[in-house]
């Protein structure tokens, strides 16, 4: 490396292309903090704002000398264009150790979740008791006893004030958190288990009252969970729906083992069918997922006072995470392929993600929308853009199959659950291995890191629920 | 040569005697005796040929018994919760090898600290050292008798070299060595073919166990790379420990059952 530093010419730009200032004659020991104290002035924003720069979709980690000009693609001659992403405010500490092992399960653990503001904390188990666990305490709180047989998927409503499971026994139940009885009797009418459940987003009905139970018996049913009854069917699917999705626009996404991903309307009628993929399609994402999971709570832990400013901030965070694009869509099959959507403007998939060498078992966008991780049974977790779909990492360690991945809120870190019992967090910055969490007795099936960030419950074969904090 | 079907046209005629269905029945009574006193007296030819018959015929009822008893037998209950509960995404994924695999290294750890194992065989028959050995002599006038010749299967590690011919006190013939075992997993109720890895304590003497010797109730290393197993923090696990269920010598193979 010579002793000064060649100056360069670069020229700032933001993610959608719009030129920010003159082109600015840079030394090329220039750190990314630097260029940061640089954008912030050129943006003339109060308080500065951290941003990551990348050249050529290169990401400058050290600084442009180190990590553009040593690679030799491009010279201190060019102009170099410098295109910055605004990173999250806040930053989530990666979960560095087990803080408790809450054991009460009789059998193996199948779902966990964090409610939307990260407070309460619920599993669903193969016992076929739903728990709710106090977070503050680390205990147990409420065993909700009611369905037959193994309960395979639990969630939420965007408010936080009723959970809702469902089971092996056909039936959809739902759960008053705060006493940890049931809501009513069972909702009734799938003819096989339910794979997967998903709540009406809070800002289009504030009260999230709706809910989508796909099952295996090949249909999506709405439940209106007030009226305590089935809205509509929606079926059209051939083969078992696998993943349930309720998009920010008000459609339904569903995704079934008949090969295709079918968008309904909001009142029931079939919007589209995106045919694609050769094999059962596994899982399904959207780019808005994280803000309307997690609806009006935010990082700034901002209570709404009613529920008509409740649902004026979700609508708020809901189009600030759309970025005023299209909701992308993304699914993973069995055909070891993602394909990347855009639904709204064609049937055709915008990209096809191949890399993998076993079936996708499950595909995650970041909260900040700009990164897919995909987990696979080939031992790897992926990382693809998130708008073309380009392969940019894959992160190796896991030994055996990859269930599920699951973002920090800040989209820095990612964690990975593991057939081989360990859980690893892995950096975004360096694409490498962050912390290797082991502690399980055997396979993890579930995970989930709180939306604000401070805590990761999973949970698994060996039946107990661990929380792991920094 | 009947000119017609005359028995059945009589009985059509005029019934059968009165005490038919009495004669029936005590015949088909006295059947199995004569059948039993025919099949002690038969031989030869004659009796390979009614044995075969006979073993047919009763692997016939003895099927036709179970199937009547399965169809006797209550249902099992539809609501049992069934065991292996496993998420949405791994059901009616064929190939799930659902078993407990993970092994407890520290338990292991501490048992090997001991030389104790809970194994399937705890007691095995005592092998004395003229069963095992045979005298080889040597010397000009074949005087000597210090050379044994081992006359068991062995195991012999990749590395080994052997001494000079002249001062090998212990000969481990070549057609007696094994390098595989079939290993069966006990949880997972399968059977792979997995190369030993070494011989962990043979249980008749320390020095059979120095030697390689594998006979039953052997303890072996064989190594389970192509199994999968993996230890709680995460990393491939290869080398684990298995008993010899089988005599070597006379099966001309190893069985052996993973100890977990």
């Amino acid at each position: 490396m010579p002793d000064a530093a060649p100056p360069i010419l670069a020229q700032f730009q933001s993610a959608d292309g719009q030129r920010t200032g003159p082109p600015l004659s840079l030394p090329s020991d220039v750190t990314p903090e630097q260029l940061t104290i640089l954008i912030n002035s050129f943006l003339s924003h109060d308080d500065p704002r951290p941003y990551s720069f990348y050249i050529d979709d290169t990401e400058i980690v050290h600084s442009v000398h180190a990590d553009i000009l040593s690679t030799a693609t491009r010279s201190t001659e060019d102009t170099l264009t410098i295109v910055y992403q605004p990173q999250a405010f806040f930053k989530v500490r990666a979960v560095t150790r087990c803080s408790t092992t809450m054991t009460g399960h009789t059998e193996a653990v199948l779902s966990v979740s964090f409610s939307p503001d990260g407070s309460q904390l619920a599993s669903g188990s193969g016992d076929t008791t739903v728990r709710i666990w106090d977070l503050t305490t680390e205990t147990p709180r409420y065993t909700c006893r009611g369905h037959a047989k193994w309960v395979l998927a639990i969630a939420w409503a965007p408010t936080g004030r009723v959970l809702a499971s469902g089971a092996m026994d056909n039936h959809v139940r739902l759960w008053d958190p705060a006493t940890g009885e049931a809501v009513g009797g069972p909702l009734t009418g799938h003819k096989a288990w339910i794979t997967s459940l998903a709540w009406e987003p809070l800002h289009i009905n504030p009260k999230g009252t709706r809910l989508a139970s796909s099952s295996k018996d090949g249909t999506v049913r709405v439940w209106d969970t007030t009226l305590r009854r089935c809205l509509f069917t929606l079926s059209g699917h051939t083969a078992a729906v696998t993943c349930v999705k309720w998009a920010g626009d008000g459609r339904i996404y569903s995704s079934s083992r008949d090969k295709t991903i079918k968008i309904w309307n909001p009142d029931g009628s079939l919007y589209k069918t995106l045919a694609g993929h050769a094999h059962w399609v596994n899982t399904l994402a959207l780019s808005t997922d994280f803000a309307l999971r997690t609806g009006a709570t935010d990082h700034t832990a901002r209570k709404p006072e009613s529920e008509e400013q409740a649902r004026e901030w979700a609508l708020e965070r809901y189009q600030a995470a759309r970025g005023g694009a299209p909701e992308r869509l993304i699914s993973g099959s069995d055909d070891f392929t993602m394909l990347l959507w855009d639904p709204q403007a064609s049937n055709k998939p915008v990209a096809k993600l191949c890399g993998h060498q076993k079936l996708v078992n499950h595909v995650s966008f970041s909260p900040d929308g700009r990164l897919i991780a995909s987990a696979s049974f080939d031992n790897s977790v992926k990382l693809w853009d998130g708008v073309t779909g380009k392969f940019l990492a894959s992160l190796r360690g896991h030994v055996a199959a990859v269930y599920q991945v699951c973002w920090s809120a800040d989209s820095r870190m990612l964690l990975s659950a593991s057939k081989d019992s360990t859980l690893k967090v892995w950096d975004l910055k360096t694409k490498k291995l962050k912390i290797e969490l082991p502690g399980h007795a055997d396979e993890v099936y579930a995970v989930d890191w709180s939306p604000g960030g401070d805590r990761v419950a999973s949970g698994g074969k060996d039946r107990v629920l661990k929380i792991w904090k920094h | 040569m009947p000119q017609n079907e005359y028995i059945e046209e009589s009985i059509r005629r005029h019934g059968r005697r009165m005490d038919h269905a009495e004669r029936k029945r005590k015949r088909e009574a006295r059947q199995v005796h004569k059948d039993a006193e025919f099949a002690q007296k038969v031989h030869g030819l004659k009796a390979k040929l009614y044995n075969k018959k006979r073993h047919s015929e009763k692997i016939q009822m003895k099927k036709t018994l179970k199937m009547h008893d399965e169809k006797n037998a209550k249902q099992k209950t539809d609501d049992a919760v069934p065991d292996g509960a496993v998420p949405a995404y791994l059901l009616d994924r064929e190939g799930q090898q659902r078993a407990k695999v993970l092994s407890n290294m520290l338990k292991q750890k501490r048992k090997e600290k001991a030389g104790k194992w809970n194994v399937p065989l705890p007691k095995v028959r005592g092998i004395a050292e003229d069963e095992m050995f045979k005298v080889v002599k040597t010397g000009k006038s074949k005087s000597k008798a210090w050379k044994r010749m081992v006359t068991k299967p062995t195991f012999v590690g990749d590395g080994f070299t052997r001494k000079p011919p002249k001062y090998e006190r212990f000969i481990r013939p070549m057609a007696l060595r094994y390098k595989k075992a079939n290993v069966t997993h006990p949880e997972l109720k399968a059977t792979f073919q997995l190369p030993i890895i070494g011989v962990k304590k043979n249980p008749q003497s320390p020095m059979y166990t120095q030697l390689g010797v594998l006979t039953k109730g052997t303890i072996i290393e064989v190594n389970v790379a192509e199994l999968g197993l993996v230890t709680t923090g995460g990393k491939v696990l290869w080398g684990k420990y298995a008993q010899i269920t089988n005599n070597p010598e006379n099966d001309g193979c190893i069985n052996a059952l993973l100890l977990v």
